[in-house]
């Protein structure tokens, strides 16, 4: 008989597990039962593979698939021994799996066999020495011919059909990637996006570590989401090293998470105004960012909350005096911040761009596993705050906001509706502080453990999973930036659009290139 | 447009006057120069150097802090038993060469950053324009450079701005460690922009190559590929620093800034 998903192990986020204790599937019924989860209304929250612990190496490697059950507030982590060089792809059935899988094709040289688009998702040689992508074959180890953005991208043909490439080098101050747009005209039949150009090797290098790199890795792995990185990583170590971090670090933590939040949501309202030619709210909230971003400041000494959140607690107070001028300026802010963006709500010229302009229906947001305010503004109800809350937000919920429109109206919208919500848990919190010491001492990590950290970023769910070989080093530590799955949506959004709109449509996702890329 | 006239009025106006006026207040908190005070060191301690994530501390007899390497973070501070390490408010940190970036412990002050010579500052001084390559940058660096145009700092108040194509631009102002993946562009960007060019390396990344130094996937910050003519250090800089940097890159601190 087959085995269910109901036989992968429970754990709840920022907790860990013996690995001896999460049962082995074999390679068919593991694919059939993280299917079964996913139908079920699970998520794939983290898919990837590791080289076995016992040096078998070679032909022998693992596969582990973390699974968000929002519904029931757990985590479900089930793993796979794959003898031999492939795994069966789910991707056909289940596209929130399809870049997971191509991911472990460039990671480990297993070939997801029936994946229906195998493409390179960094363009960097295997670790394991074995290329999924010329067949299995054995690789140097070194690069030659992996070349970014080069392969086959797919391709509508026709006497009035036109392709346009953009990228790395955009015209802002952006990050790079490659866009490549199937057009008739100014209509876009379908934009393919191929990323990896910010690749650093973070995932490889945090291996055996911890050591004193691994929380700046955390920091820059996303610079604009500092804090839930940072978090992930702490909460990751913490867990694994029966490290209980005080009331008072979880609540300035939360503090801190939610000001992230505050800055973006409001630099990106202001480049959406921006997009569209809308001045005032791109002048008033380009600069009610830098408000947000100098209370972060104001705390820890640089604006994008580096030093706040170390493992054990945070590296900061927040003094009387300190949470005093923190409300003083949230005040000021949030009446800037009303003032600003509630113009675009008033402003015809605006809400004719922004409504239904790139819209995401409910079910595709659905099948591609998406997460943050881009699932909610499809009318997902889901925010790990809430679905799997941990630190402060197992105490003070953030009501889920979510609307239905899917289109780019939405995506704006749902994120004013969070900076409300943001703004008054931050004064709730600096209101009622708890007492407790900054930090709590994280001694060594248990060994031949796994452990899962989320937290909902500001563009959703940061999931960090780390595991540990016998003597407490890690052996993997796999990080998926909520852009991971998200990316995928923008390229959806854009079909039967406008080409023009690709810069509002880009704006209203907003992700992470380097967070993407690792 | 009555709405967008009052809110124009409530927002105000709120331009820095930097550098004529003050610079905008810095946190208590705000980690600038760091400063080794090495009359408190232990005798043989090496904490610092052994807390610091980029090996930006060269312990020892001439003990030394590389700028470029620096993150900023407290990590060494946190680290050293007697106080000695700390971090002033000074934003002030951008140099032309390399190597002035490296103070020695003797209190050693930061040589900061030369205009550039007459010419160049003929034409620059006072219409600049830059292609911003990011090059494994994480967005921190980039939001940074990004803010100086926005009302609160105003860039184009000194003809400096960011332009889309490096057809248009007078140099490059380049982000991030350099990823392996980003070389040839970062080289053929470089390579369409029209003579005299200049370049300027923004954040530890871009300089050393950050905390991605030594990772076979970058190349250490792009003064392994190109010239650099501004070093502008910080994880990210704050915007004051990069303002200052390019002002006096192009000659326009005034006297005694």
């Amino acid at each position: 008989m087959s085995r269910s998903y109901r036989d992968f192990a429970a754990l709840s986020n920022g907790s860990s597990i013996p690995v001896a204790k999460i049962e082995p599937f074999g390679v068919e019924d593991f694919a059939q039962a993280i299917l079964e989860a996913v139908a079920a209304g699970s998520r794939i929250s983290s898919y990837f593979a590791v080289p076995r612990e016992d040096g078998k190496g070679g032909e022998s490697t693992e596969l582990y698939a973390l699974l968000a059950d929002d519904a029931r507030n757990t985590l479900l982590v089930g793993r796979s021994r794959v003898e031999g060089g492939s795994l069966p792809s789910i991707a056909a059935a289940c596209p929130q799996a399809q870049l997971f899988e191509r991911e472990i094709a460039e990671q480990s040289g297993l070939l997801p066999s029936g994946h229906p688009w195998l493409k390179r998702v960094r363009y960097h040689a295997s670790w394991s020495g074995r290329d999924a992508f010329a067949g299995g074959a054995p690789s140097d180890g070194g690069a030659p011919g992996i070349e970014p953005g080069v392969g086959e991208f797919y391709r509508v043909e026709g006497d009035q059909v036109h392709e346009v490439a953009v990228g790395p080098v955009h015209a802002g101050v952006i990050e790079p990637g490659h866009f490549r747009f199937q057009c008739a005209g100014e209509k876009v039949f379908h934009l393919e996006i191929a990323l990896g150009y910010q690749h650093r090797g973070v995932e490889r290098a945090m291996l055996g570590g911890p050591d004193k790199r691994s929380l700046h890795y955390a920091e820059t792995l996303a610079g604009d989401t500092t804090i839930a990185h940072a978090s992930s990583y702490s909460q990751v170590l913490e867990t694994m090293a029966a490290c209980r971090p005080s009331a008072r670090a979880q609540v300035i933590r939360g503090i801190a998470l939610e000001l992230e939040r505050l800055a973006n949501h409001t630099g990106d309202l202001g480049a959406l105004a921006g997009d569209v030619g809308f001045l005032p709210t791109l002048s008033f909230c380009g600069r009610i960012r830098g408000d947000f971003l100098n209370m972060t400041a104001l705390i820890c000494g640089n604006r994008f909350g580096r030093g706040m959140v170390l493992p054990g607690g945070v590296g900061f107070d927040i003094e009387e005096g300190r949470a005093a001028e923190l409300l003083k300026r949230l005040a000021a802010a949030e009446r800037d911040t009303a003032g600003a963006v509630n113009l675009l709500w008033d402003t015809q010229s605006v809400m004719a761009r922004f409504e239904d302009t790139g819209p995401v229906p409910r079910e595709v947001a659905l099948a591609l596993g998406l997460v943050g305010p881009a699932a909610r503004a499809s009318g997902l109800s889901r925010d790990v705050r809430y679905d799997q809350a941990s630190g402060i937000f197992r105490m003070a919920q953030i009501p889920v906001m979510s609307y239905d429109s899917g289109d780019v109206f939405g995506r704006a919208y749902v994120r004013w509706l969070e900076i409300q919500q943001s703004i008054a848990f931050i004064r709730e919190q600096l209101l009622s502080l708890p007492s407790g010491p900054l930090e709590a001492e994280v001694k060594s990590l248990a060994p031949s453990s796994l452990a899962a950290a989320l937290n909902e970023g500001w563009r959703g769910e940061v999931c960090h999973v780390a595991m540990t070989d016998s003597s407490g080093a890690f052996r993997r530590y796999k990080v998926v930036d909520p852009s991971f799955h998200n990316w995928a949506a923008l390229a959806w959004s854009l079909r039967e659009q406008e080409i023009s709109d690709f810069p509002l449509c880009n704006k209203s996702f907003n992700l992470s290139y380097c967070g993407h890329d690792l | 447009m009555i709405k967008a006239i009052l809110a124009r009025i409530s927002q105000g106006h709120r331009t820095t006057r930097f550098p004529r006026g003050p610079a905008p207040a810095l946190p208590d908190r705000f980690r600038g120069a760091p400063r080794i005070d090495a009359s408190a060191c232990l005798d043989g301690c090496r904490s610092c150097a052994e807390a610091c994530p980029t090996g930006a501390i060269e312990p020892g007899g001439t003990m030394s802090i590389d700028l470029g390497k620096c993150l900023f973070c407290p990590d060494c501070v946190r680290a050293c038993p007697a106080g000695a390490m700390s971090y002033g408010a000074d934003y002030r940190l951008s140099t032309r060469m390399r190597a002035d970036l490296v103070l020695a412990q003797d209190g050693q002050i930061l040589r900061l950053a030369e205009a550039l010579e007459k010419k160049s500052r003929r034409l620059f001084g006072h219409s600049l324009k830059l292609r911003q390559v990011s090059a494994g940058g994480c967005n921190a660096c980039e939001a940074d450079v990004n803010v100086l145009g926005t009302v609160g700092w105003d860039l184009g108040r000194f003809g400096i701005s960011m332009v889309a194509s490096p057809r248009h631009a007078d140099g490059l102002l380049i982000t991030g460690p350099v990823t392996k993946n980003m070389e040839l562009a970062l080289r053929k960007t470089y390579d369409a922009v029209p003579e005299p060019k200049l370049v300027i390396a923004v954040g530890a990344c871009a300089i050393s190559g950050g905390p991605y130094i030594g990772h076979a996937e970058g190349n250490d910050g792009a003064a392994k590929l190109l010239p650099v003519d501004l070093f502008v250090p910080g994880c990210p800089p704050h915007p004051l620093t990069i303002l200052d940097g390019l002002l006096r890159l192009l000659g326009r601190m005034p006297k005694g800034r």
